[in-house]
């Protein structure tokens, strides 16, 4: 079948190693879950609602049945298990049966002989809706008399962090400001994609792109009504993620179908699809008020923040835990109150998107920074340096920074990149005016900006959650020399975690051949590709199974040779046991037999918010600092990124290639939400899924990136690493957008920024003051306190 | 209907082509070319890039149809024999490639660029390169990848 298996031979942690999966990636041989096939296999289509709140009355289904080629056709009635799924806890829907909570919301499911007969037989399915009066904006889903989406109300959780004394704390100087951010598509070029294939023993083997196989299991085999052990899971090629592949898309829907027919049933969305069949980056609104001395020193801080969570909780309440707990930013205040809401509305559901609730409040809070550098007069470069945190400051949630956090460095480094060269306002290539080959500027009206934001993001999962990673590592003798193979179920979906994987055990076993087995659930899980942690979390799985494995060969080189004296320090190195520095037996020489260990690592252990917000939820901290250079067309509110300029907090480099890629791609993703990227909505309904009309940065909108890596060893990290993923996306929108305030002198407060905004056709993002604070049983999320059930929660 | 055509070199017939189908279609659901890949079928992103005739064309934006009697270049046809294209090599090396899915569709940008422009600046490259989308790179290293390319 089509997995992935892929060998490698060269590069240990640190060197420059090529990706073990580029060779098949550049001639087209890689089996992405879009390109699976099976002899024999049937397509699957799905309908989904067009309106986002609605009673359903009827479902008709037979002129779809009856449509020659079609095979099955299946309802909500028709889950095997319990209709209903979900990563934090289990509301959502496989199929709607009584009502529709969002547009996009999946209603019924059929296979057919081929797609196109699979579409046009979703066209035949008459659905008879009684359409409701929603909610579609967060602050009214507060309102008394908003409709109720679930039977607890609208508050999926409310986080509240009280620090210090934040009432009366008194500052010399007051900034107010408030801010938004829009819904962002995580647009992997890959689409959601999967193959379920029936198995003779009743279960089913299920072949798919996601970001987390053992949670995808967790919550498709109650779904089904199978035990977990008839629902394989193996991963297929993965075309990019960012947090839209946590979620459940296609997994169920394959898998109903496929043990319905008897026949492999294949599911592959085309980019609309796509829009609607993964959960996006929060919206949020968010209300700010810091105080300080007039020296620059923050004295205190109120925030206020609401994020829309959509139909569904997906991973919200985590989402809203990570933006309040770090709604401050990486700077000291020793007063502060966040409020944090997020609430069920009928708009599409929201979850994961690189960033996971870092992104929207680095918006805010660094604007802000600038705001107030502005009101005291003081450099916003020198602002940050007198409050940024460091090892041993404390967090608004009473968290001790221990771990490394060289945030004063990385803002020096940053700044320190030189400027793009200044050009000549007139006579330059029109490639390098903003609108470009648009020819619409000559260098009349250009306006230059400069803006910086440093932000940080939390690694690996908080808030109690104990997201171990198992790895296998079995050393056998071949032909070709020792060689290694990698057994796990983390994720792999562009950003290099395979070959990193195989540097730790080149590294660890001092051996050149290193190969993947197919990543399945037949091994423990890996946890999730996500939180900037599978690095750390599987990094530090195969870094122990190397260490017992070579535990276990120095015992067989011990029991082999009688000459080893008690207190001699053997080691491994060029395929060799030494033995205090000299060869005593060569590998090959061990492995009559393979030795094969398992090893299961943990993050150090987190706990839960108290009834003041106050508690060690965070295992760790990455950081960043970015600074963005811009020219803006004045006239036509056009713009051109002449440069980014990015210091990263990296604890370790890893493999330097890979890193400066990873920065500069998540980069690319901050600005598009800093400039042009926003999912439309109308009544909670999409009016933009499409590349034609969603765009995303092309390459004639990416400056060139210039980064430096602060290394700065994370303590207890495998190789002192951090994940990196993350933290420059954080960064990335909130320097942009401060570049253009400098560049037009205008407020800017809503990402993305619009021509009209630039020109000032449209004003700021307004607002009548922040919304009341709910009452909320407690710090967890709302549906806890009625009973139900968890998903991510009870496998952790 | 039916569809003669020559692809990597080899004749093909396919036979049961329906009407609305696209080449991006032919190529993957006919022909079992999966190396073209589909990523919009809006010809937005370039991910479904193949040579047809000589011309660089997206090739879910061509009916099947068109390709009646003519000569497709794919991904695939792009090595021979696991002995990988020059730009190929230098994607793998500048660190062009994450996830890989938009990959096939630089690959062949690239090689058309670099059959017209030998020794393209980055100013040409943005050009050429700007009806492809890739979301995990930033496009830094597929720049650095071309000028690499070119050199060879
Ligand atoms: S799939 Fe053809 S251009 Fe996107
Ligand atoms: S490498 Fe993933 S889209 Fe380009």
């Amino acid at each position: 079948m089509d997995t992935i298996t892929t060998v490698g031979t060269r590069g240990r942690v640190g060197e420059a190693t090529p990706r073990i999966d580029g060779e098949p990636k550049v001639t087209g041989a890689f089996a992405y879950a879009s390109d699976l096939h099976r002899e024999g296999m049937l397509f699957g289509a799905t309908l989904r609602s067009q309106v986002a709140y609605a009673r359903i009355h009827s479902v008709d289904t037979s002129g779809a049945a009856a449509t020659p080629g079609v095979v099955a056709v299946m309802l909500g009635s028709d889950v095997p298990g319990k209709n209903r799924f979900g990563l934090n806890f289990f509301d959502q829907p496989v199929l709607a049966e009584d009502v529709v909570r969002y547009s996009g919301e999946p209603i019924a499911i059929l296979a057919a002989s081929t797609p196109g007969i699979a579409r046009q037989a979703i066209g035949r399915i008459a659905v008879e809706l009684e359409e409701l009066p929603g909610v579609y904006d967060m602050e009214k889903a507060l309102a008394p008399d908003a409709p109720r989406l679930h039977e607890f109300g609208n508050v999926l959780r409310h986080v509240h962090i009280v620090h210090g004394e934040p009432d009366t704390a008194e500052a010399d100087v007051w900034v107010d400001g408030y801010y938004e951010t829009a819904m962002q598509d995580q647009a992997a070029l890959g689409p959601e994609a999967g193959l379920a294939v029936p198995a003779e023993d009743g279960g089913v083997d299920l072949y798919v792109a996601t970001q987390w196989l053992h949670v995808d299991r967790e919550q498709i085999a109650p779904c089904l009504g199978l035990p977990e052990d008839k629902v394989r899971l193996h991963l297929a090629g993965v075309g990019g993620a960012f947090g839209s592949r946590e979620d459940i898309h296609m997994q169920i829907h394959a898998c109903m179908l496929a043990l319905r027919t008897g026949r492999p049933v294949k599911f592959s969305y085309g980019r609309e699809e796509s829009f609607h069949g993964h959960v996006h980056r929060h919206p949020s609104r968010i209300w700010m008020r810091h105080g300080a001395n007039r020296d620059g020193r923050l004295v205190t801080l109120d925030v206020r923040l609401m994020f829309d969570g959509g139909a569904y909780a997906s991973s919200s309440p985590a989402v809203v835990g990570n933006a309040a707990s770090m709604a401050a930013g990486p700077y000291e205040i020793p007063n502060v109150r966040i409020e944090g809401t997020v609430v069920y509305t009928n708009n599409p559901p929201c979850g994961a998107m690189r960033g996971f609730g870092a992104p929207q409040v680095c918006f805010a809070h660094e604007a802000q920074m600038d705001k107030l550098a502005r009101a005291l007069s003081l450099d916003p470069v020198e602002l940050r340096l007198r409050n940024a945190v460091s090892t041993g400051s404390v967090l608004p949630t009473g968290q001790v920074v221990t771990g490394a956090a060289p945030v004063r460095e990385l803002i020096e480094r940053c700044v320190a990149i030189p400027l793009p060269e200044p050009e000549p306002d007139r006579g330059r290539d029109l490639m390098h005016y903003p609108g470009g080959a648009g020819n619409v500027t000559h260098g009349e009206g250009i306006r230059r900006g400069v803006g910086l934001a440093v932000g940080y993001k939390n690694v690996a999962f908080s808030e109690g959650f104990d997201d171990s990673a198992t790895a296998r590592v079995t050393l056998a003798r071949t032909p070709d020399g020792p060689e290694a193979e990698i057994h796990t179920a983390a994720v792999e979906m562009g950003q290099g975690l395979y070959t990193f994987l195989t540097q730790v055990v080149r590294t660890e076993l001092e051996i050149d051949r290193v190969e993947l087995h197919a990543i399945d659930t037949l091994i423990g899980g890996a946890g999730s590709t996500s939180a900037s942690r599978q690095s750390t979390m599987a990094g530090g799985a195969v870094q122990m199974a190397c260490a017992a494995v070579r535990e276990a060969l120095y015992g067989r080189a011990r029991a082999r040779t009688a000459s080893v004296p008690p207190g001699a320090e053997l080691a491994l190195g060029d395929g060799w046991v030494t033995c205090d520095g000299a060869p005593l037996v060569e590998l090959g020489d061990l492995l009559d037999e393979p030795v094969s260990c398992e090893a299961v690592y943990h993050h150090r252990p987190t706990g839960n918010l108290d009834e003041n917000g106050q508690g060690d939820i965070h295992v760790s901290f990455a950081f960043a600092a970015e600074r963005a250079v811009v020219e803006v067309d004045e006239d036509l509110g056009l713009v051109r990124v002449l440069q980014v300029a990015a210091a990263i907090d990296v604890g370790r480099v890893l493999n330097p290639l890979g890193l400066t890629g990873q920065i500069e791609g998540a980069t690319a993703q901050g600005l598009g939400l800093g400039l042009m990227e926003e999912v439309q909505l109308r009544d909670g309904v999409i009016s933009n899924p499409s590349f034609t009309d969603y765009l995303i940065p092309t390459i004639l909108d990416m400056p060139p990136v210039v980064s430096v890596a602060v290394e700065d060893p994370e303590p207890g990290a495998p190789y002192g690493l951090k994940g990196i993923g993350e933290s420059p996306t954080i960064v990335a929108t909130a320097a942009v957008v401060a570049a253009l305030r400098d560049a037009t002198g205008r407020e800017l407060n809503r990402a993305p920024v619009t021509p009209d905004e630039l020109v000032g056709l449209r004003g700021p993002a307004t607002t009548s003051g922040p919304p009341p604070i709910p009452e909320v049983p407690g710090q967890k999320s709302v549906p806890f306190y009625f009973g139900m059930s968890s998903g991510q929660q009870k496998i952790m | 209907m039916r569809v003669s055509l020559t692809v990597n070199g080899v004749d093909r017939v396919v036979d049961g082509v329906e009407e609305h189908e696209s080449l991006l279609h032919l190529l993957r659901e006919h022909l079992d070319l999966f190396g073209t890949k589909n990523a919009c079928e809006q010809g937005e992103c370039g991910s479904c890039s193949v040579y047809l005739d000589g011309v660089l064309v997206c090739s879910c934006l061509v009916a099947a149809g068109q390709a009646e009697g003519g000569t497709v270049t794919t991904v695939e046809g792009l090595s021979d024999d696991g002995i990988l294209d020059p730009v190929q090599q230098a994607f793998i090396e500048a660190g062009a490639v994450q996830c890989g899915f938009c990959t096939p569709g630089f690959v062949l940008a690239a090689h058309d660029l670099l059959r017209h422009v030998p020794d393209p600046d980055d100013a040409q490259i943005r050009e050429a390169l700007s009806g492809n989308l890739c979301r995990c790179t930033g496009y830094q290293k597929i720049i650095d990848a071309v000028h690499r390319a070119a050199g060879r």
